[in-house]
């Protein structure tokens, strides 16, 4: 059995920090619209491709976030008012629609840019290793932890001092009531699914300079942005802040310990928290 | 100013209100009562327009205007508000926070957050804790408050005495009738038939979803035999 070193741990701390950004969109969608969307890891997949192309095409990796960020929104916009809104309510048809998304899109993908795996280039600045605790660390994976870390804080900042992160909290809370008070909840929630889609998007150019991007990379983040919302309680950032962080360390102890349980370490410690407490760690009965 | 005209509500095919028809005048703070599952909170919801239950005939007239096909935010703007059955407030949210959603704090006009907490002192106490971290009595008074910050000229109040310790029973019946006197209109669902008494004006009440008796308090006063009867209070 190996033990961990420090490049494992902070490996496990950057790959959470990518979690983070994606299961923040998801949790968020999850939370305000009750919709568990099956195709937000074909966002993340799809904004990586955008964010590649736009990144190659411009020579900058900032415009290719910007653009992947941009599509995917719109992308969103589009699946919640051009679709959702015919089955709103009916929750098994959402699920089933964003699935069918989700293959639409994988599929527009393999059309677009082929099966091959790409990867995002990584601008010049974050190219090379730091020295750090006696051993060398790529530095763009610390740029990730560091962009996780801003993402919270971020989006911790427009829950909890805007006026529209009160509407969000109170919509997860109770959205009738909310309604009720003359404010047109249809609108906070296609920001909010604008803005978890945008975050998907973030996820995937981000991911893809160091996860790569190829044809099933969707469904393994959707997968690990399930895993974390479910142990986090659904619409809470926080829990999908400490469900990340966990999964992240979890899936780096897995697969340097045990390799063959990798999924194991993820999941049996996900099914436990779940017999314990059902609604996640930070999760609330609404 | 509000006139609900020949009202028939339904929770998917179960028949509730069987053509209600009430008046709220401007002003007027008017007392709905009934027994539990007479369909009050049916009737507050159909007037919010809220998704449940469906109203499938009659009218719903706010100053003459048709609200039946508005959404439950569109009649919010009407400046029609609610303090519904069990506060509902928003355990994620401040007491400040409840008040600041619809309006910013810098708001000078209307209903403003120091304006409602200058009413309910104890808000003013508790402004950074959350929801549900109140006290019952509290949570009422932020439910009435919240309700305010729409800047209403009808307030419908879903049996806000519901759970509270007598005093606290008392205290809101103060606040409702001052709310009264501020030019307010409330349309109050009670089942504590001297709560409703002493603070409306005109009462009706609701059995098995239909109308059966209506009478100004005056007449209540003078004869509560009637009243007595269709309550089941004999």
């Amino acid at each position: 059995m190996a033990s961990l070193n420090l490049v494992q741990i902070l490996n496990g701390l950057t790959f959470a920090a990518l979690l983070f950004i994606v299961a923040s969109g998801f949790t968020l969608i999850f939370g305000l619209l009750r919709i568990v969307n099956l195709a937000h890891g074909a966002l993340y997949l799809f904004g990586g491709y955008v964010g590649y192309t736009v990144s190659g095409m411009s020579g900058s990796f900032a415009l290719g976030i910007l653009a992947s960020m941009l599509a995917v929104a719109c992308l969103g916009l589009f699946i919640d008012q051009g679709l959702l809104r015919f089955v709103r309510g009916f929750v098994l048809r959402e699920v089933l629609l964003t699935l069918g998304v989700a293959f639409v899109l994988n599929d527009l993908a393999l059309v677009i840019w082929g099966g091959d795996t790409f990867s995002v280039e990584v601008p010049a600045i974050l190219r090379g290793a730091v020295h750090i605790g006696g051993t060398f660390y790529p530095k763009y994976r610390l740029f990730v932890l560091v962009l996780g870390i801003f993402t919270f804080i971020g989006l911790w900042l427009l829950l909890n001092r805007t006026r529209l992160g009160a509407l969000i909290r109170a919509g997860v809370d109770d959205a009738e009531m909310v309604e009720a008070m003359g404010i047109n909840i249809r609108r906070v929630f296609l920001a909010t699914s604008m803005l978890g889609a945008s975050l998907a998007g973030l996820g995937g150019t981000v991911g893809g300079a160091f996860l790569t991007l190829y044809p099933t990379a969707d469904s393994e983040i959707l997968v690990f942005s399930l895993a974390i919302v479910i142990i986090g309680g659904s619409g809470s950032l926080v829990g999908a802040a400490v469900g990340a962080l966990l999964v992240g360390l979890l899936n780096t102890i897995g697969q340097v310990m045990f390799p063959e349980l990798a999924y194991f370490v993820i999941f049996g410690p996900m099914a436990a928290i779940l017999a314990f407490r059902p609604l996640g760690l930070f999760g609330r009965a609404t | 100013m509000l006139e609900v005209r020949n009202l028939h509500s339904f929770y998917g095919d179960a028949h509730v209100l069987h053509g209600v028809s009430l008046e709220v005048k401007a002003g007027e703070v008017v007392a709905l009562l009934g027994r539990n599952g007479m369909g009050k909170t049916t009737l507050i919801r159909s007037i919010m327009r809220l998704a449940q239950p469906q109203m499938r005939e009659g009218s719903l007239l706010w100053k003459g205007e048709e609200l039946k096909h508005l959404t439950p935010h569109e009649v919010a703007k009407k400046r029609i508000a609610l303090v519904p059955q069990g506060r509902r407030l928003f355990p994620s949210l401040t007491v400040v926070e409840h008040l600041t959603m619809l309006k910013p704090a810098s708001a000078k006009h209307g209903w403003t957050v120091n304006r409602v907490l200058e009413m309910f002192p104890r808000l003013a106490e508790r402004k950074n804790h959350r929801g549900n971290q109140l006290s019952g009595g509290e949570r009422q008074m932020l439910a009435v408050g919240r309700s305010l910050m729409i800047d209403p000229e009808l307030v419908l109040m879903d049996e806000p005495s519901e759970g509270l310790a007598p005093v606290m029973v008392q205290h809101l019946e103060t606040i409702i009738a001052d709310l009264g006197k501020t030019g307010l209109a409330i349309l109050l669902v009670e089942q504590n038939l001297y709560s409703a008494l002493s603070v409306a004006s005109r009462i009706y009440v609701l059995e098995t979803g239909k109308v059966v008796h209506a009478a100004s308090v005056e007449e209540v006063k003078k004869d509560q035999a009637p009243l007595m009867r269709f309550l089941g209070v004999h």
